[in-house]
């Protein structure tokens, strides 16, 4: 396997408590990463270090290291605003900014000093196709985005992620808040564009994570239990607790 | 609440018999007790009745007061027009202001434009002024600042608020007139003071409630914002600020309704001249300085008297212009 990204004893602490216990976890290029285990065993918090939005809260500490494409994202060299550029983030709930469904989209755009009205044309539809929600949108891009229903949102939200071109793309929970067609269409579209981006996808659903990733990685209270091809994980567990909870016997 | 009485009820009186009928005499009597307590109203419904028969009697109590006060002041001041035959024209647009005078046509000089000029200057230079150091304040306090920081302006500002109009006043009596006519020219007295004046009076009120909007807007803006790359300046620019742009602007007009009615601390630096402002410089009024100057000097009933009533009128019409901007600005905010 070849790495894209590998973190080596990722220690994090909230405070005093210890939130992520030496993780050593390595992503390939392309295709989709999924992180199960129940809540509270860190893996959100994982996912967050990997664009560093940990770094926004200011009680928390971390120690170990990141390469992305061979780059030490933590070293002190590293612009935060670059990183978020390469590694988007789609989040637990939908969170459209309050402006119409084009602004929504051509914002990372916008911020990042483009203002060819063409190209932003062009990377709107083309985002909102790829997150399966243009033909729902296309007749009122100029409509408020929180008009639209969650599911929508949450499309428009991966769309304005997309819109950026990133390498990786971090999802936390995307479809918790979502109804069952609402996270079928979002797992189809996760499906489609799996070949050109590194996606790494927190979540609660089993099913979801068997059906739709490459491989797993099962974390528990702060450790990486067990990782590997997700047909593995799921049929051939190596360890006990992997088995346990994926049987469905805790958490 | 009945339901649950019933079983209460029928709990402790299983043993007298409630399946089978009672019979005439003394059983009927223990009946009594309980049909009474079913259909008669519970002490908690009692109370809420009470309750709300007292609240409201408090808001039709505040109600009238302040319906009282509007027909008040409007009798009082449209008497001007109506008993004293002033023609509203010449009150919104004239500017000779001498109540105690009278044109060749007999009707009384009350050319209020002066004041109306007056105190719209000073509201809106000091809001002028104002609104940029609130929001930058305000964003430093939200956005910048450390916990520690923000506690201490936190303060700061509320005992900006806390301080006296007649503090202020004798403050810009003592310090600012002399800088302005030392920097500025004229004799120091006119409305560029008052605007200084007002200008510090309504930065706290400006500043609190643009605090306020800010932290109203949900944390997933922004950090979905940093989240696609921006920088904190452009997640502040074009996120933060534009959410709360309705909240801010109600901020601003709650300044202007502030500094349109503050009249102790710009009468004592505004130079008090009924006559229409020429400069920023040349000593002015404003309604309110007009009314706290002229009130103690005229007898109810004349002409003088009716006039400041117009005035007063005038303001009480403004502040209900103000507040219902602010309505608008909230119901086009939640859209």
């Amino acid at each position: 396997m070849e790495e894209f990204i590998t973190t080596k004893d990722i220690h994090l602490y909230y405070g005093e408590k210890e939130a992520l216990k030496g993780i050593n976890l390595s992503f390939p290029a392309k295709g989709i990463n999924a992180l199960i285990g129940p809540s509270g065993c860190g893996k959100s918090t994982y996912l967050r270090t990997l664009n560093r939005m940990n770094d926004l809260i200011p009680s928390v500490t971390m120690t170990g290291s990141i390469m992305i494409n061979g780059q030490d994202i933590y070293s002190p060299k590293m612009d935060t605003v670059d990183l978020r550029k390469k590694v988007g983030m789609v989040f637990q709930q939908p969170n459209p900014f309050p402006f119409s469904i084009y602004e929504n989209v051509t914002y990372g755009l916008r911020i990042a000093g483009i203002k060819d009205k063409q190209l932003l044309d062009e990377r709107v539809e083309q985002s909102l196709k790829q997150a399966a929600v243009w033909d729902e949108v296309k007749d009122d891009l100029h409509k408020s985005a929180l008009s639209l229903s969650g599911g929508q949102q949450q499309r428009v939200c991966i769309a304005r992620v997309l819109a950026v071109q990133p390498d990786v793309i971090l999802l936390d929970e995307p479809t918790s808040a979502l109804d069952p067609v609402s996270s079928g269409l979002i797992e189809d579209m996760l499906l489609t564009i799996r070949d050109n981006y590194t996606i790494i996808i927190v979540t609660h659903n089993l099913q979801q994570a068997s059906r739709i990733s490459d491989r797993t990685a099962f974390f528990l209270n702060g450790e990486l239990i067990e990782e590997g091809k997700t047909k593995s994980v799921f049929l051939n567990p190596k360890r006990q607790e992997t088995d346990d909870y994926i049987s469905g016997r805790f958490g | 609440m009945i339901v649950k009485q019933w079983v209460i009820n029928g709990g402790e009186l299983s043993e007298n018999s409630f399946g089978s009928l009672p019979s005439f005499g003394g059983e009927v009597i223990l009946m009594d007790p309980i049909k009474d307590k079913i259909q008669s109203t519970s002490r908690e419904t009692r109370q809420d009745i009470i309750g709300k028969v007292l609240s409201y009697s408090c808001i039709s109590l505040i109600v009238i007061v302040v319906l009282s006060i509007f027909a008040f002041v409007a009798t009082k001041g449209l008497a001007t027009f109506v008993v004293n035959k002033a023609s509203l024209g010449d009150f919104l647009f004239g500017t000779n202001w001498n109540p105690s005078a009278t044109d060749k046509a007999g009707n009384p000089l009350l050319g209020a434009l002066p004041m109306i000029t007056g105190s719209f200057g000073v509201t809106i230079i000091a809001v002028i002024f104002a609104a940029p150091f609130a929001i930058g304040t305000a964003l430093y306090m939200t956005e910048v600042a450390s916990k520690r920081g923000e506690k201490l302006l936190q303060s700061v500002i509320e005992l900006l608020v806390g301080i006296p109009s007649v503090v202020y006043g004798f403050i810009g009596l003592s310090v600012v007139v002399p800088f302005v006519r030392t920097h500025f020219g004229g004799s120091g007295y006119g409305i560029l003071s008052g605007a200084f004046v007002l200008f510090v009076m309504v930065l706290p009120t400006v500043t609190s409630m643009t605090v306020d909007s800010l932290r109203a807007v949900p944390r997933y803006y922004k950090e979905a914002s940093l989240a696609l790359g921006a920088t904190k300046w452009q997640t502040i620019y074009k996120v933060l600020l534009r959410s709360a742009t309705s909240g801010i602007l109600t901020a601003i007009i709650f300044g202007m309704a502030r500094a349109f009615g503050e009249a102790l601390a710009v009468q004592m630096v505004i130079g008090n001249a009924s006559i229409m402002p020429k400069s920023l410089l040349a000593p002015a009024s404003t309604l309110t300085s007009v009314l706290t100057m002229g009130i103690g000097n005229t007898v109810m009933g004349t002409v003088g008297n009716n006039a400041l009533w117009s005035l007063a009128l005038m303001l009480l019409l403004m502040s209900l212009v103000f507040n219902i901007i602010v309505r608008f600005i909230g119901r086009k905010g939640r859209m």
